[in-house]
């Protein structure tokens, strides 16, 4: 997916003007936040886990050579295959490898956040494969040609009714005319229309929530269960993971899990916890002949020991752009690539270079709500900021802001300057305003007068006053 | 008093906002201050607490302009900040911005541990738990964002406002969520914060209050902007006005002289 990350501005602009979209963005993002508050309500010790979670997450990402080598002895020793991938080529090259040399016509995958990053689907069709989308967002925005424009709920930007003309479209062998008015029944004809994919597929794709070094497993968590008949019934399973996602032991794991499903769908577990644990064993009564784990970096082990590192913790809950204001404002596509609001804001300009994604980071009024409830307290605004600083360094940053900001610091720097600079600014604007309470319009505040009223300053400052009663007193 | 105590010595950070904008603010919080039987001095050698520099990613200059502070306010008891967002900045991010200059660490570390948002600090430190003050009216009270999560204020100055003759408190929904100020970001993103400042006011319209309150300037400023140029008659002020109980000696931030 080409990235239209830079036009921020522009995408924001769009999504606001967006009628359909505003009204979807309304409805649908409280129901997360109230869910998130009364699971965490309901268990004493969540902020407690929290703390460990977080701990768990530094001693993996201190330790991260040595859980990754484990986790794949034990792979391999299970007869699975760990493909190490450098770059998202890399891991697309692995994936299609692993098709050819299958013969496989059909894929079929589950939700995976990575496979959106790498640009697989795209990848598999160009070199003549037919990948299937299982999840049922995902499935939805597949057969639109979008991207997600959420990390656990892919297509909450759209309407059940966008949803029942996309199937009309795209189903064309069931009737023009039948009804597809609720989302019960929107849900059994993409299960029918699914199932037969499922059995006609030779490879299938998912990601992991999880990998267990202790016994080279992987964990993935679905609430459909598209998840497990796309693992079990092609021949051939791969997962798909980024090298974070690893964590010592099942022990560890049961603790992300707890975490996971509570901050992002209120839920205390997700309907479906799948491990996998290497291929089919004799006596096994089904699973696949071939697993192999595409183990990616992508430029993940380059934030290692960088004040980036904390952003590795993210067990991708969603919670975060759940209560993100601005996310709430332009939705996820704004966002223009694969991760949106806050963790998008962190990850994009890592993954894409602050030249492409240098406004994800300035567009957040650090209002600190996302690192409140993240479940892994990721300092989420603090890395924005180090973003920002990044842009400071290398002159990214406008020409007029850099000019004002400056003439502010070197005033700021000298209080007697900074106090007489003020004393006079306040006079003019009072001049300008005096009697009115407020301006409809500013030189040089267009920004801010675009949309609102600036009230006008009392009159003199307080300094000046305080300075005018000390001397009467 | 019996108390044997010397008054505490409290240093008065203005802040920028409250220093142009909204001097009264400033005089509200020296009288709270007094009133509680502190001794309140304005170093004339502070400027800004440095938070635009710091947020804009120029560490430098927020580095300098914390220096500047840290040396004004050096021998106070106590510096209270009118001003969550700039408290915040003082309390817990000099610590960070310091961090590799040990001589200023220190110094940083001393500060932070003296300093308090305003009404926290009458409630917490000081210990008020009510105020002289009478404003006939039906307020709302907005948490403004780096107060709340930073400061942990909360309660405090619904406490102290429940103290204030005729006065009844609607509860904001949503008071938690931010209003769109964010410093330079509602002129760099105007029509995102334009889109959350009107999600507030809508917000701050239902609960038919007739006047609306926070502890921080930035964000008074940007929500009367806002609620002036739609016609809406509900007046706007700084918490600290109303518990001083100065409401008659200046008009409502954005309203008429
Ligand atoms: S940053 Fe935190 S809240 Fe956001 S997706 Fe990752 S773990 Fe969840």
């Amino acid at each position: 997916m080409h990235p239209t990350t830079h036009a921020f501005p522009e995408n924001a602009r769009k999504a606001l003007s967006d009628e359909r979209l505003q009204k979807v963005l309304s409805t649908a993002g409280t129901g997360f936040v109230e869910k998130r508050r009364k699971a965490a309500e309901r268990l004493p010790e969540f902020e407690a886990l929290r703390d460990q979670g977080r701990d768990l997450k530094n001693h993996v990402l201190a330790n991260l050579d040595t859980y990754l080598e484990a986790f794949e002895a034990k792979v391999t020793e299970q007869g699975g295959h760990v493909h190490w991938c450098r770059t998202d080529q890399e891991a697309r090259d692995a994936i299609l490898g692993i098709c050819r040399k299958a013969n496989a016509r059909t894929v079929t995958k589950g939700k995976s956040m990575i496979a959106e990053e790498i640009g697989i689907n795209d990848y598999l069709e160009a070199n003549g494969l037919i990948p299937i989308e299982t999840d049922l967002g995902e499935y939805i925005i597949q057969l639109r040609h979008e991207p997600p424009s959420h990390i656990i709920a892919p297509a909450i930007h759209l309407s059940k009714e966008d949803v029942a003309e996309t199937f009309r479209d795209a189903h064309t062998e069931l009737p023009r005319d039948r009804l597809l008015d609720e989302p019960k029944v929107l849900i059994a004809e993409a299960r029918q229309v699914l199932r037969r994919k499922f059995q006609e597929a030779e490879v299938g794709i998912t990601g992991a929530n999880l990998m267990i070094a202790e016994t080279g497993s992987t964990i993935i968590v679905t609430n459909e269960g598209n998840g497990d008949l796309t693992q079990i019934l092609p021949r051939i399973h791969v997962v798909i993971a980024t090298i974070d996602k690893v964590v010592p032991t099942l022990e560890d794991a049961t603790l992300v899990l707890r975490l996971l499903a509570r901050s992002a769908t209120g839920q205390e577990a997700s309907a479906y916890t799948t491990v996998s644990t290497g291929p089919k064993r004799p006596g096994d009564v089904d699973g696949p002949e071939e697993f192999h784990v595409v183990l990616l970096d992508n430029g993940r082990s380059a934030l290692l020991g960088t004040e980036f590192q904390d952003v590795l913790r993210c067990i991708r809950c969603g919670a975060c752009m759940n209560h993100c204001p601005v996310y709430g404002s332009v939705g996820g596509h704004a966002y223009g690539w694969v991760y949106p609001g806050p963790i998008g804001s962190v990850m994009q300009p890592a993954l894409l270079g602050v030249k492409e994604a240098g406004h994800l980071p300035n567009a957040s009024t650090f209002c600190g709500r996302c690192e409140a409830v993240c479940p892994m307290r990721i300092p989420l605004p603090k890395m924005m900021r180090h973003w920002r600083e990044k842009e400071f360094e290398q002159g990214l940053q406008p020409a007029t802001m850099r000019r004002g900001l400056g003439v502010w610091g070197w005033f700021a720097r000298r209080p007697a300057l900074y106090h007489a600079a003020t004393r006079m600014a306040v006079k003019a604007l009072g001049a300008l305003g005096r009697g009115k309470g407020r301006f409809a319009r500013l030189p040089l505040a267009e920004g801010w007068t675009r949309h609102r009223d600036m009230p006008a300053p009392e009159g003199k400052t307080f300094q000046q006053q305080w300075a005018e009663r000390k001397g009467k007193r | 008093m019996s108390d044997q105590r010397p008054a505490p010595r409290v240093g008065l950070f203005v802040t920028c906002l409250v220093d142009v904008f909204r001097p009264t603010v400033g005089f509200a919080a020296v009288k709270l201050l007094e009133d509680a039987g502190c001794t309140v001095e304005v170093p004339s050698a502070q400027t800004c607490c440095g938070q635009p520099a710091f947020n804009s990613g120029d560490r430098k200059t927020a580095a300098d302009l914390a220096r500047n502070t840290i040396a004004a306010f050096e021998g106070f008891d106590y510096v209270v900040v009118p001003s969550g967002s700039c408290g915040g900045q003082i309390k817990h991010h000099y610590k960070e911005l310091l961090a590799d200059d040990p001589a200023w660490a220190a110094r940083a570390h001393h500060l932070s541990a003296r300093t308090y948002e305003l009404v926290s600090f009458l409630a917490d430190v000081l210990g008020v738990t009510n105020v002289e003050a009478r404003y006939d009216g039906t307020v709302t009270y907005h948490d403004s964002c780096s107060g709340l999560r930073e400061l942990g204020i909360k309660e405090q100055p619904r406490r102290l406002l429940n103290s204030v003759d005729g006065l009844t408190i609607n509860e904001l929904p949503g008071a938690e969520v931010c209003c769109g100020f964010g410093g330079t970001f509602c002129v760099k993103y105007p029509d995102i914060s334009n889109h959350m400042v009107e999600a507030k006011i809508a917000d701050i319209t239902k609960t038919g209050a007739d006047t609306l309150l926070a502890g921080d300037m930035g964000c008074l400023l940007n929500m009367a902007g806002k609620l002036k140029r739609e016609g809406s008659p509900i007046r706007v002020r700084h918490v600290a006005e109303v518990l001083a109980g100065v409401t008659d000696e200046a008009p409502p931030i954005g309203d008429k002289t």
